[in-house]
C-alpha cells in the first residue's frame, strides 16, 4: 500500500481479473497510482483497458482482485459509490442533453436537488480556477466540441475528486484545444489530484504522463517511465512486435479523377446539423484524400451525402469516374464500386445484435453477389465473412458471433476488411482508426495505402491529424461545413491545419471561388 | 424516486428462451390463487381448463379451429413487429378481410365454380392489406403513430361490417336477423378430416408459419426487416429503406389477418355475422410476442392461446365461471411475459433519496 518512498498510494489494484464468455479481458492486473501523479493506461484495443476503468469506475464488477483506496480496501459496486469515494470519469463519448444549459446538465448529473443559481457560480468558480471558461447559461448546442468536454471534467471537479479518470480526452480536440486541456491537467496533478490518462496518442503520453501502465491481452506486461521511452518502444511494449510505419511508395503516379464533388449544398435535416456549403473536391486514382475537422463540423452531412444515404436533388453534384451519381441510393452506388467505413461501427457500420456473416452480407450482398435466385446464399456469405476474418486478422471465435462481441479494434478491422474486400474504385472511410489500438491502426493504413496505390482513390475522414499526416497525399479541412482547398501534404502544417480547424476561414473561401470548374 | 431502474450490461440469452415458461408458470400460479378467491377448486379449474378440452378428438381438433386465425394474426404481426412496426389493428385487418373476401359470395351467390373459394381468399388478403395501407401512408407521408391509427381502424372496420349485416347483406329470408345467407359449398372452406371444423384454412395457416420462417431467415426482404428493426442507421447504410418496410409490414400484416378473417367466415361460422371473431386479432399480439416473434414459436403459443378460449368455454360449462376468465388468462401470459422481459434486461436497485447539502 506504500511504494518505495514510503508514500501511501491514492490508487492500487491487486490482481483484478475479469472474464466474458468466451474472453479473459483482464488477468491479474496490478495497477498503482500515486498521488498527483498522471498515469497513463496503454494498450492495444482488446488489451483490456476499458474494462479495467470500467471496474475502477463500479459500472463492473471485478471477477477477483482487490482495490485498495489510500491504503484501505474497498468495495466500488457503482458510479456513485466511485463518485463517493473520490473518483470522476470523463467519458470519451459525452452525455449532455443538447437543448439545455451547461448548469442544467451539471445539475443532471448530480445526486439530490441543486439551488441552481449556486451552482451556477460554483461552476464559474471551479472553471475559472482551472483555466476551463464556461458560461454557465448558454445552451450546450451552441458550444464547440472542447467547450463540451469542458462541461464534463467541470463536472467531475465540482466533485473533488482524488482521482480523475479520461478516456482518450483528445481524440476530439483541435491541437490549440488539447494543449490548453493538458495545461488544467498538470494544475489537477500539482494540487495532488491523480489523473489516469488512457489515450492511443503516444506522444501525449510522452509529454504529459509520468507513469504509465502497459497492458496486453488482458495481461499487466510492465510499467515504465514514459519520458524515459520512446513513442516507436511504447508502441512496440503495446503490441509485442515491432511496428512498421506505413510506406507510400514514392511518387505514385496519379491517374483520372475518380470522385469529383462540385458545389455540393445540403440542408440539414435534424436539429443542430451542420448545412453543408458548396463543397468542392476531387480525388484521383491513386490518391489518398484527407478531410480534418473537429467532430461535429458538417463531417456527418457530408459523409451521408457521399454515401447516398442523403439523396442531392443535383445528380451532378457528385461524379463517379465520370458518373453523376448525385441521385442515386447507397446500393446504386456501391455497385459502381464506392465503398464506405461510417464513423460508427455499432449500429451504422453494423448490425450490433447480428452475427459478423450477416453483417458481411449488410454491405456486401449486391456487389459480391450473395443472392441465388432471391435467396441469401449462406455458403458464399459465410466464405467471404470467413474470407474477411482471415484476411484482416479479426479476432473473434468464428463468424458466427455478433459484431458487438468484437472489441472495437477488431469490429473496425472487419468493417474495412468488408469494404475492401468489394474491390471498390472510390473508398470513403471515416475515422478509420478511432479508438483502434497501433497494430491495427497501422494495419488499416497500410490497407489503404496499398488500396490507393493499387488506382483506387481513397478519402479519409478523420480528427487525428497524425493519421492523416501519415497516409495522406493532400489535406482540407471542413468547419461549419465549408470546406477549405485541398492542398499537398508538402505545402501545409499542422498549424496551419489546426487554425483551418478552428474556424479561420479566410483560405477557404478563397479557394472556393477559384476551384469552382 | 425510491426504486431506479438499470440497463444490465450483461443479460442471459437462455432467459431470452426461458422466459415464455416462466411467465406460464407464474401465470398458472397466479389462476390458482385467483380460482381459490373465486371458490372454485384450483385443481378442478384447472383440469376443466387445460385438460378438459382435449378429450375427445373433435375437442382436438377445435383447437387447430382456434389456433388457425391466431397463427395468421400473429405471423403478419411478427415480422412488423421485428421491423419497429407495432401495428396492433389486426383485428381490424381480420374484419376488413372477412368484409371483402365474402362480397364475392355475396354479390354472385349463385355461381359454382372451383375458382370462388380462391378469388374469395385472394380478396380477403387485399382487404387486409388495404387496411394496413392506411397506417402506412399516415406513418409514412405524416408520421402518424401506427399504433393508435391501426387500433382506431379496429373499430371502423367493426362498425363497417356491423353496417353491412344490418342492412344491404341481410339474409332476406333470415327473419330479419343480421346475418348474411349461409355460404354456398363452393365459398366454403373444405373439411380436412371428416365429423371435424378442421378446415382448409389451417394449411393455410401452416403455410405461413413455414413461408414466414423462410422469409425471415433467407430472403433479402426479411434481412432488411430485420435489419431496419434493430439498426436503422445501418438499414440506410446498406440502402435498405425504412419507408418500404413500414408498407411491406403493414400490407403483409394485414393480407395474413385478412385471410385469416375470411378463413373464419368461410371455415367454422360459414356466414357474415355482426361479430365474427373473439378478439382473435388482440389475442395475437399476445401470441406474436410468447412466440418470441419466431414462426415456430408462434405455432406453439397459438394453440396455447386457443387452449385458452376452449378452456374457457369448458369452464364456463362445468364450472360455472365467467367467461372473461379467458381474457384474464391471457392478459396474465402478456403481463407476467413483459415483466420477465424486463428484468431479464433490467434490474431493480433501491435508491435512497438524499437532499442536497451546500
Amino acid at each position: 500500500m506504500k511504494n518505495d518512498d514510503g508514500i501511501t498510494l491514492q490508487l492500487e489494484l491487486r490482481g483484478i481479473t475479469k472474464a466474458y464468455p468466451g474472453c479473459l479481458a483482464n488477468d491479474h492486473i496490478d495497477l498503482k497510482i500515486m498521488p498527483g501523479e498522471i498515469h497513463a493506461l496503454l494498450g492495444e484495443n482488446g488489451a483490456g483497458k476499458s474494462t479495467l476503468v470500467k471496474i475502477i469506475y463500479g459500472v463492473l464488477e471485478a471477477d477477483e482482485g482487490e482495490i485498495f483506496w489510500a491504503g484501505s480496501p474497498v468495495k466500488i459496486p457503482n458510479p456513485h459509490t466511485a463518485r463517493k469515494t473520490g473518483i470522476g470519469m470523463v467519458f470519451q463519448h459525452f452525455s449532455l442533453f443538447e437543448a439545455m444549459t451547461v448548469t442544467e446538465n451539471i445539475a443532471l448529473g448530480m445526486a439530490g436537488r441543486q439551488n441552481m443559481a449556486e451552482l451556477a457560480r460554483e461552476i464559474v468558480d471551479v472553471s475559472n480556477n482551472y483555466g476551463l471558461p464556461l458560461e454557465p447559461h448558454r445552451q450546450v448546442h451552441t458550444l464547440s466540441v472542447g467547450e463540451k468536454q469542458r462541461i464534463e471534467i467541470v463536472r467531475c471537479l465540482l466533485q473533488n475528486p482524488k482521482l480523475l479518470i479520461m478516456d482518450e480526452p483528445t481524440s476530439v480536440l483541435t491541437p490549440q484545444e488539447a494543449e490548453k486541456m493538458f495545461e488544467t491537467l498538470r494544475r489537477l496533478s500539482d494540487e495532488g489530484v491523480s489523473i489516469l490518462y488512457i489515450s492511443h496518442k503516444l506522444d501525449e503520453i510522452k509529454a504529459l504522463c509520468h507513469k504509465a501502465t502497459i497492458l496486453r491481452g488482458g495481461k499487466y506486461i510492465s510499467e515504465c517511465d514514459p519520458t524515459q521511452e520512446t513513442a516507436k518502444s511504447l508502441a512496440e511494449m503495446m503490441i509485442g512486435t515491432n511496428l512498421h510505419a506505413p510506406e507510400h511508395s514514392e511518387q505514385t503516379a496519379k491517374g483520372p479523377v475518380r470522385l469529383k464533388v462540385n458545389n455540393l449544398n445540403v440542408e440539414a435535416d435534424i436539429e443542430f446539423g451542420i448545412n453543408l456549403s458548396t463543397i468542392n473536391f476531387e480525388v484521383r486514382s491513386g490518391e489518398v484524400f484527407g478531410i480534418a475537422g473537429v467532430a461535429g463540423n458538417g463531417q456527418i452531412e457530408l459523409l451521408a451525402a457521399l454515401s447516398g444515404e442523403t439523396r442531392s436533388k443535383n445528380s451532378g453534384s457528385i461524379a463517379l469516374d465520370g458518373k453523376e451519381i448525385g441521385h442515386f441510393g447507397p446500393n446504386q452506388r456501391r455497385n459502381l464500386g464506392l465503398a464506405f467505413v461510417p464513423e460508427d461501427r455499432l449500429g451504422h457500420g453494423s448490425v450490433p445484435e447480428m452475427m459478423l456473416t450477416e453483417n458481411a452480407f449488410l454491405s456486401g450482398y449486391s456487389r459480391m453477389t450473395l443472392m441465388n435466385n432471391g435467396f441469401i446464399n449462406k455458403g458464399n456469405t459465410e466464405t467471404y465473412a470467413a474470407d474477411i476474418v482471415k484476411r484482416f486478422d479479426v479476432r473473434t471465435p468464428g463468424v458466427n458471433h455478433t459484431a458487438n462481441s468484437l472489441s472495437g479494434g477488431n469490429l473496425q478491422k472487419f468493417i474495412v476488411g468488408r469494404e475492401v474486400l468489394q474491390k471498390p474504385n472510390v473508398i470513403i472511410v471515416a475515422h478509420p482508426t478511432w479508438g483502434v489500438d497501433a497494430g491495427a491502426a497501422s494495419f488499416i493504413h497500410q490497407t489503404l495505402i496499398n488500396l490507393a496505390e493499387n488506382g483506387a482513390a481513397v478519402l479519409v475522414i478523420s480528427q487525428d491529424l497524425d493519421e492523416l499526416f501519415a497516409i495522406s497525399n493532400r489535406i482540407a479541412v471542413i468547419s461549419e461545413g465549408r470546406l477549405s482547398v485541398g492542398r499537398e501534404l508538402s505545402e501545409i502544417t499542422i498549424e496551419e491545419i489546426g487554425l483551418l480547424m478552428g474556424g479561420a476561414h479566410g483560405m477557404g473561401e478563397n479557394v472556393e471561388t477559384t476551384h469552382v470548374t | 424516486m425510491l426504486l431506479k431502474i438499470e440497463k444490465r450490461s450483461e443479460y442471459s440469452k437462455a432467459m431470452v428462451y426461458l422466459t415464455p415458461l416462466i411467465a406460464l408458470a407464474l401465470t398458472v400460479l397466479t389462476s390458482i390463487l385467483l380460482f381459490e378467491l373465486l371458490g372454485v377448486n384450483p385443481i378442478e379449474a384447472l383440469y376443466q381448463f387445460f385438460v378438459a378440452p382435449l378429450d375427445t378428438e373433435y375437442e382436438f381438433s377445435e383447437l387447430f379451429v382456434k389456433a388457425t386465425p391466431l397463427i395468421l394474426c400473429a405471423i403478419g404481426l411478427s415480422v412488423g413487429f421485428r421491423a419497429n412496426v407495432w401495428n396492433i389493428g389486426a383485428e381490424g385487418q381480420l374484419t376488413m378481410g372477412a368484409i371483402v373476401g365474402s362480397s364475392l359470395f355475396i354479390y354472385f351467390p349463385d355461381t359454382d365454380s372451383i375458382f370462388m373459394l380462391p378469388a374469395m381468399i385472394i380478396l380477403g388478403a387485399i382487404g387486409g392489406a388495404a387496411w394496413g395501407a392506411i397506417p402506412a401512408f399516415l406513418k409514412t407521408r405524416f408520421n402518424a403513430n401506427e399504433i393508435l391509427t391501426s387500433l382506431m381502424l379496429v373499430y371502423v372496420a367493426i362498425l363497417v361490417l356491423s353496417v353491412l349485416v344490418h342492412g344491404p347483406w341481410r339474409d332476406p329470408a333470415g327473419f330479419n336477423f343480421p346475418e348474411s345467407q349461409t355460404f354456398s359449398e363452393s365459398a366454403d372452406m373444405p373439411i380436412l378430416i371428416s365429423g371435424t371444423r378442421m378446415h382448409f384454412g389451417t394449411l393455410l395457416a401452416l403455410l405461413a408459419v413455414f413461408g414466414a420462417w423462410i422469409m425471415m431467415a433467407r430472403t433479402l426482404v426479411g434481412f432488411q426487416v430485420k435489419v431496419i428493426g434493430e439498426a436503422p442507421r445501418a438499414g440506410g447504410y446498406a440502402g435498405f429503406s425504412q419507408k418500404k418496410i413500414i408498407w411491406f409490414s403493414l400490407l403483409f400484416g394485414g393480407a395474413l389477418a385478412g385471410v385469416a378473417g375470411l378463413s373464419e367466415v368461410s371455415g367454422p361460422i360459414d356466414q357474415v355475422l355482426p361479430s365474427i371473431s373473439p378478439g382473435y386479432g388482440f389475442t395475437a399480439i399476445i401470441v406474436a410476442f410468447l412466440g418470441r416473434l419466431h414462426p415456430a414459436g408462434i405455432f406453439f403459443a397459438s394453440l396455447l392461446m386457443a387452449l385458452t378460449y376452449l378452456g374457457g368455454e369448458t369452464a364456463q360449462i362445468n364450472l360455472g365461471l365467467p367467461v372473461a376468465v379467458t381474457g384474464v388468462f391471457q392478459g396474465m401470459v402478456l403481463f407476467f411475459l413483459l415483466a420477465c422481459d424486463v428484468l431479464v434486461h433490467y434490474r431493480f436497485r433501491l435508491n435512497i433519496v438524499r437532499k442536497a447539502t451546500s
